[in-house]
């Protein structure tokens, strides 16, 4: 058996193309208009809780300053994200990837074990105790595959009136389009630092062998 | 530094290479199919015809952006603003049986609509204002759409530099009981920077598509030919003719 199923590979890649276009091209969208507000409405830089930098050419798509080649950018992507994001938590649900890989048991979650998985961290070891993933792998992987990149799909939607016309309980989820946007960029940014994370802790732990696993599949034996 | 550099380096290599191919007609045909694809999404899900969220007075945002052109610098729109605008008239013609010139006091004589809803701007920032108005499709009614009518296009007094502002929209928007030629905002005549003495409000779409200044509306089969066949100012410079997005 393989350790990662095609579709989960599949997804990773594609996934990781579309999350690394959507990020550049909305730090681009970003620099349209620099300030963060709550609510359901702003526009004057007093009203904001926060005021943006501006992003350089070599960190956005495209290089040079373009509100509607972004646009373009992002919403192309925003349709492969989202799609290819539903299929795999279809599937990883159908196959059992979810229970199995990432649930766990009960007992698993106890405090204690929870406490023995950090301690392990911090001395930069790194084996799962049984499974594929240690708990705070899980944790993590659980906390971006259900909450940040769902909340991505969703707050980007909230920003489209013609959806907001749609879908009206949208804009009641986030309590307005305004805070909509400024969760979609606070969210952004917690993508990044868990790509930064999870790069580090692969180039820490076998990097070769965890990245061809993840496009060759590897073998699950190898690593009980 | 040199981490930096790398990270700088390998940004400027994704970018550079999106770029290009952000350049090339294949990836044109790839946005115009997502586009379609969006505004296919947005008629398909929820009840028709979908309807915009309207506010309450107490959301209402104290002071309401202008954006784009806030002034028209001639000295006749300025003769026109200080006395009401008494000889300005919108012109309804092409697709229609019978081809209208309403002076601001027809309109206002026509049956009028209050709504208070959000201007979403395609950079991302949002104000509430309460619009008043006929529907547009009240107008339209009166005029008579000849069946080929497909487009609804929106001439306005403005433009940046010779290029004149203009805008479309298909006739599901058109129609669409939420669509006013508004000549009031938050009950005042439309200040010069929102667009006096008449702008449309298209609530389920972004700002730019909210043409200002409006002169005539033509009713047409097709948007080729028309200044640049994109369907309005920003469209002809890359921006999506579907603002819903």
């Amino acid at each position: 058996m393989k350790r990662h199923a095609i579709s989960t590979r599949i997804w990773h890649w594609l996934n990781l193309l579309s999350v690394a276009i959507l990020f550049m091209s909305g730090l681009n969208i970003s620099n349209a208009h620099r300030h963060l507000y709550w609510g359901q409405a702003g526009f004057q830089p007093h009203e904001a809780w926060f005021h943006v930098i501006r992003f350089p050419g070599w960190a956005t798509i495209p290089n040079y300053y373009s509100l509607a080649a972004a646009r373009d950018w992002h919403v192309v992507f925003a349709w492969i994200f989202s799609l290819s994001l539903l299929l795999f938590l279809i599937t990883a649900l159908l196959n059992g990837h979810f229970r199995r890989d990432l649930a766990g048991r009960r007992e698993d979650w106890r405090p204690s074990a929870i406490g023995a998985d950090v301690r392990k961290h911090l001395r930069l070891d790194f084996a799962p105790t049984e499974g594929k993933y240690n708990l705070l792998q899980k944790a993590a992987y659980a906390v971006v595959i259900f909450i940040l990149l769902p909340l991505m799909v969703l707050t980007g939607l909230t920003m489209s009136p013609g959806m907001d016309a749609a879908w009206p309980f949208l804009v009641d989820l986030f309590g307005g389009r305004q805070s909509a946007r400024s969760i979609h960029f606070i969210v952004a940014w917690a993508l990044l630092a868990f790509f930064v994370l999870h790069v580090v802790l692969v180039l820490l732990n076998k990097p070769l062998k965890n990245l061809g696993d993840m496009i060759g599949g590897g073998r699950l034996d190898e690593t009980a | 530094m040199k981490r930096r550099n790398v990270l700088a380096g390998l940004g400027a290599l994704i970018t550079g290479g999106c770029t290009k191919i952000g350049q090339t007609e294949w990836f044109g045909d790839v946005v115009d199919g997502a586009e379609k694809l969006s505004r296919g999404a947005h008629r398909m899900l929820g009840a028709r015809p979908t309807m915009a969220r309207e506010f309450s007075v107490a959301d209402i945002s104290p002071y309401f952006r202008g954006n784009g052109n806030t002034e028209i610098d001639t000295d006749t729109y300025r003769a026109q603003l200080a006395s009401g605008f008494p000889d300005w008239r919108l012109e309804v013609r092409g697709l229609v049986d019978r081809p209208l010139s309403l002076s601001l006091e027809q309109i206002r004589a026509l049956p009028q609509r209050t709504q208070i809803t959000r201007h979403d701007c395609v950079e991302g920032w949002s104000a509430i204002g309460q619009w008043t108005g006929p529907r547009l499709s009240t107008i339209l009614g009166q005029a008579g759409l000849k069946p080929q009518a497909k487009f609804a296009v929106f001439r306005c007094a403005d433009s940046f530099g010779k290029a004149p502002y203009y805008e479309s929209c298909d006739l599901d928007d058109a129609l669409h009981p939420q669509t006013l030629i508004a000549h009031q905002l938050n009950g005042e005549p439309l200040p010069e920077r929102n667009g006096a003495p008449l702008r449309l409000r298209i609530e389920r779409q972004l700002g730019y598509k909210h043409a200002k200044y409006l002169t005539a509306i033509e009713l047409v089969d097709s948007l080729d030919g028309i200044e640049g066949g994109g369907g309005g100012y920003w469209e002809d410079r890359g921006y999506q003719w579907y603002a819903g997005v």
